[in-house]
């Protein structure tokens, strides 16, 4: 599309004034939490910058109580949501088959439906199969609302997907699971690795569904939560920092994972 | 020969299917089972915890008498000023990074994509750090520009201006997808036939987008309808939404069967709003799927 110069720079001006507001409250944030008061007031001088926060932050147990329990809750939702996002991907774009279509929209309905709801209605639901919310239970209400987004994410690789290969292998006398396991996994690799990313990065952020579904187990984002509503203390947002940083990690591993990929289909694009 | 029966058992159509159960299964039990659950909770006597009892619409009856009405006002007014909002800064930006920048879009998409993964809570929270008495905006107008100001928390404006912040991604990465849509081929003929730019934007632009606009608008609809942290975080107590007043029941009220009455009322609206919107276009051409 043909754009002047001027137009260019007017969004280039508009897009940079909203990254800048964006990422203000995440300055705030660092700011805070390198500041030595226990009441925070802005500017201070610089020799009270003090990373005494951090320090307090890693060595409390307490924390490192609710980290544990945000990893657990993570990695048992990452591994359930993948297993299942896989082979609900190649039901929602690979075989088809009678239901498809209203298959195709139900996948859709956990993520069009309010999470805080989403996470009462599972805890009565508990409460009446009498199961005591614990960590485990928190990690099903995360799985089913992270189950739909792996399996869009597979989705959008299974619909690229050659299905020549697949009956290749069957006409040289493949069973199925040697097709599933030697050609379909290995070519949808990429896009299970990035759903077990998103996965971990959702239900490590998530805070709307483990509210109610944790019980005596509380998660990382509902101990900020009741901290910040009880007024200023100085380790939430050291923690709050450092919650991010475990994120970005995530993120790079996440982002590298998909430039690679995409730099091996246009190679292989190329190559054809 | 015929193929054997289990050969015809595994064609194409079961394998769909069987492909399918696993997911089924946990919406059947993790979604669908709850919801009933909640649903019948709502026809038991107040402040009860047994869910075998005789039905009453008792709870209705309290909703309607009580003025929890305003808390559902207040949310839907909030939910819709986010999606105005949302709509008119996004719009730009979404036409800027689907059609304008090459290299920079995808900075600001894995910018904006990367603050979906930081808690809310913790996003929130650095609002109240910039905004509070002495906080970073106050403190800064006050140092530099001799402007004293109080607190800019818990009014009205500020709950939206957390919601418009939380719920952005949600409403830029869809408009980004709808705008995709729109062939440069058609813009470019309207131009070259004398439409002017906002002739461009209503004919053209608008309707072709309009699968990405819907479908950001219902997203952030339904997540800011639902929304707790907001004016809870950031409106101290000024509003009172439909999510904290249910939130209040099974909490401090403890007053389960009604709490699940006005989950019932805040679910049936906000389904009529989703299906309304869904039934009226296929979602399966903006995963990328040319129609088969």
């Amino acid at each position: 599309m043909i754009v002047t110069r001027t137009q260019k720079a007017g969004f280039s001006l508009y897009a940079g004034l909203l990254l800048l507001v964006f990422y203000f409250p995440v300055f705030c944030i660092i700011v805070a939490s390198l500041s030595e008061r226990r009441f925070f007031s802005f500017p201070y001088p610089a020799e009270m910058m003090t990373t005494k926060w951090y320090e307090n932050a890693i060595d409390s147990p307490q924390v490192a109580d609710f980290v544990g329990i945000s990893l657990r809750i993570a990695g048992l939702t990452a591994v359930v949501s993948v297993i299942i996002g896989f082979f609900s991907a190649l039901a929602y774009a690979r075989y088809r088959w009678k239901g498809r279509k209203t298959f195709q929209r139900l996948v859709l309905l956990p993520l069009f439906f309010p999470q805080s709801v989403l996470g009462l209605a599972l805890l009565m639901w508990y409460n009446f199969l009498n199961i005591t919310p614990a960590w485990w239970t928190a990690a099903i209400a995360h799985t089913v609302w992270i189950a739909p987004i792996t399996t869009l994410i597979i989705s959008i690789q299974a619909y690229g997907l050659d299905e020549s290969l697949e009956e290749a292998a069957r006409d040289m006398g493949a069973s199925r699971w040697q097709i599933l396991t030697k050609i379909t996994i290995p070519l949808l690799m990429p896009a299970m690795i990035s759903a077990t990313c998103f996965a971990i990065l959702l239900s490590w952020g998530n805070f709307a569904l483990s509210l109610f579904t944790t019980g005596a187990d509380s998660a990382l984002p509902e101990w900020l939560y009741a901290r910040m509503t009880t007024g200023y203390q100085p380790l939430v947002p050291a923690v709050g920092v450092l919650s991010v940083m475990v994120a970005v990690v995530f993120v790079i591993i996440l982002f590298g994972i998909i430039s690679w990929t995409n730099r091996k289909s246009r190679k292989s694009i190329a190559s054809h | 020969m015929n193929p054997p029966f289990w050969k015809k058992f595994f064609g194409p159509g079961l394998i769909g299917s069987l492909s399918a159960t696993p997911f089924l299964l946990l919406m059947l039990f993790g979604f669908v089972a709850p919801l009933l659950c909640v649903v019948w909770f709502g026809l038991m006597p107040p402040k009860t915890f047994e869910l075998l009892q005789a039905p009453t619409l008792e709870n209705y009856r309290t909703i309607f008498e009580q003025t929890y009405f305003k808390s559902i006002l207040w949310s839907l007014a909030l939910a819709v000023a986010t999606v105005i909002i949302l709509l008119i800064i996004c719009y730009p930006l979404a036409f800027a990074i689907a059609k304008i920048f090459r290299g920079g879009g995808y900075f600001i998409t894995y910018a904006i994509v990367t603050s979906l993964f930081v808690s809310e809570n913790i996003r929130l929270f650095g609002w109240v750090i910039g905004f509070m008495k002495n906080g970073v905006v106050g403190g800064t107008l006050a140092k530099y520009f001799d402007i004293q100001i109080d607190s800019l928390l818990y009014n009205i404006p500020v709950i939206i201006l957390g919601m418009v912040y939380v719920y952005l991604p949600f409403m830029l990465f869809p408009l980004v997808l709808g705008i995709k849509m729109i062939p440069d081929p058609v813009r470019e003929a309207a131009f070259d036939m004398g439409a002017n730019r906002w002739q461009v934007f209503r004919k053209i632009d608008l309707p072709l987008s309009m699968p990405g606009v819907m479908i950001g608008s219902l997203l952030v609809f339904v997540l800011s309808i639902g929304a707790i942290s907001e004016a809870k975080i950031l409106g101290g107590q000024k509003v009172v939404t439909i999510a904290s007043d249910i939130e209040t029941e099974f909490t401090y009220a403890q007053n389960w069967p009604l709490g699940s009455a006005l989950s019932t009322v805040f679910i049936a609206l906000t389904m009529v709003v989703v299906f309304l919107t869904l039934s009226r276009f296929d979602l399966e051409k903006l995963l990328g799927k040319k129609s088969s």
